[in-house]
């Protein structure tokens, strides 16, 4: 009845396997520890050049997280996320525009876009694209196209008269027409990207228009 | 064999691309340019020396049937902790090289080298071998990511290097430029073996 040998059997596994377990565990913690600041660093970072890309002039940026019912509350760090945007502001402590995440799938994954917005004029002011894995040479234009991000730096997202959605959706100009205030020329050979990265610029857009007109006077500048 | 031969080895005779064909899968995914081929390389190759110096120093200790589960434990938490420096100290290539740089993890090329070699044989040996078999990985590709990045970009590590008016071959760029690149690699490396050998042969055989 008696097993063969089971305690030299069991106890040399369980020591392997614990033992190595533990060593593994203290390696992970140590160089999570080790890294976690300038792994923040870095990514704060490229925020807050992304926001300097759009909002040009921009001296202080304070980030703000929208709540359900429409409030701003006003965050310590600078933080990414969909229900966040960023106030940008000059030398002198005027607001220079709103900063905030666009995101939608484009012709291979999902893109990543920051939206510089000036709600006074009502216009998207600067385009850029953090995260897109689109084909090189082709779709990944959308990075660096000069007349393409020209189109962004001028772009009118007005509010209608309900003030709730955008007068004009955001779209690309039809080929061979007058371009319109808010359309913007695609890039030839990277049609779908070009739509896509319209499309959630207009749904982007579209989410924050309306809250960011009232903003203007509700944000302060950096203490 | 000598302890030299344990490093050397892997960059020529039993190169793990150009000659064993291991590790296929970030070989053709991440050489779009030779920095990425150069970071991907460096990353795989530290994990493979100090996974070797861990199989080896543990092989009298870890029981045969627990071996693999203890190996994959280690082999994860380097790659884990080779994650994070890369976040740390270079976040642009690890953004590039993306999901690839935790794929380490079920490399064959690290399994197979604790299996084959650094679990029958001696600490420095093993450690020699890994970072032997490491280097070869990179120069691979290395040599893989500059033939698409100069073809594909006009660049090298981010240099011009072709005139404007040279037409880019964006196709070197997408995965289908791995394949090409690869077999032209491939390519090449036999030929020169098979002439080698037809060189070396004694007079008899020789043509």
């Amino acid at each position: 009845m008696a097993e063969p040998r089971p305690a030299e059997a069991w106890w040399p596994m369980f020591r392997a396997l614990v033992g190595t377990g533990l060593a593994c565990a203290l390696l992970i913690v140590g160089s999570y520890e080790l890294t976690r600041e300038p792994i923040a660093a870095n990514r704060d970072a490229r925020l807050r050049a992304a926001i300097d890309a759009v909002l040009p002039a921009t001296a202080a940026v304070v980030s703000y997280r929208r709540l359900p019912d429409g409030r701003l509350q006003r965050l310590d760090a600078l933080t990414s996320g969909d229900d966040v945007v960023h106030a940008g502001f000059d030398a002198d402590g005027r607001v220079t525009g709103f900063a905030y995440e666009g995101r939608g799938p484009g012709y291979q994954d999902s893109i990543e876009v920051l939206l510089g917005h000036d709600p006074r004029s009502q216009r998207i002011v600067g385009l850029a694209v953090l995260a897109s894995r689109e084909t090189p040479g082709l779709g990944d234009r959308i990075r660096d196209d000069p007349a393409f991000h020209a189109g962004f730096r001028d772009l009118d997202v007005r509010l209608d008269a309900s003030g709730e959605a955008l007068a004009h959706a955001v779209a690309l100009a039809r080929p061979g027409r007058q371009r319109r205030a808010w359309q913007i020329d695609g890039i030839s050979g990277a049609t779908v990207s070009s739509r896509a990265v319209a499309r959630i610029v207009g749904e982007a857009a579209a989410r924050w228009a309306p809250l960011l007109g009232s903003a203007l006077e509700r944000v302060e500048e950096p203490r | 064999m000598s302890s030299g031969d344990d490093f050397v080895k892997g960059l020529w005779r039993e190169n793990p691309v150009l000659a064993m064909l291991l590790g296929m899968c970030p070989t053709l995914a991440v050489t779009n340019s030779a920095a990425n081929g150069l970071a991907m390389g460096l990353a795989t190759a530290g994990v493979l020396a100090v996974s070797g110096l861990f199989v080896s120093a543990t092989r009298r200790v870890v029981p045969r049937a627990v071996r693999v589960a203890t190996w994959i434990l280690v082999i994860a938490t380097l790659v884990t902790a080779v994650d994070y420096l890369l976040q740390a100290a270079a976040p642009d290539v690890h953004r590039r090289l993306g999901a690839f740089v935790s794929l380490i993890v079920v490399n064959c090329l690290i399994l197979g080298r604790a299996e084959a070699f650094a679990s029958r044989n001696a600490v420095p040996a093993a450690v020699l071998d890994g970072a032997g078999m490491g280097a070869g990985f990179t120069l691979a590709l290395l040599a893989i990511g500059s033939v698409r990045e100069v073809l594909g970009s006009g660049t090298w590590f981010g240099l011009a290097v072709l005139p404007d008016g040279f037409a880019r071959f964006a196709v070197m760029l997408l995965p289908a430029g791995g394949f090409l690149t690869l077999a032209a690699w491939l390519l090449a490396v036999n030929a020169l073996r098979t002439r080698r050998r037809a060189g070396t042969a004694p007079e008899g055989l020789a043509r």
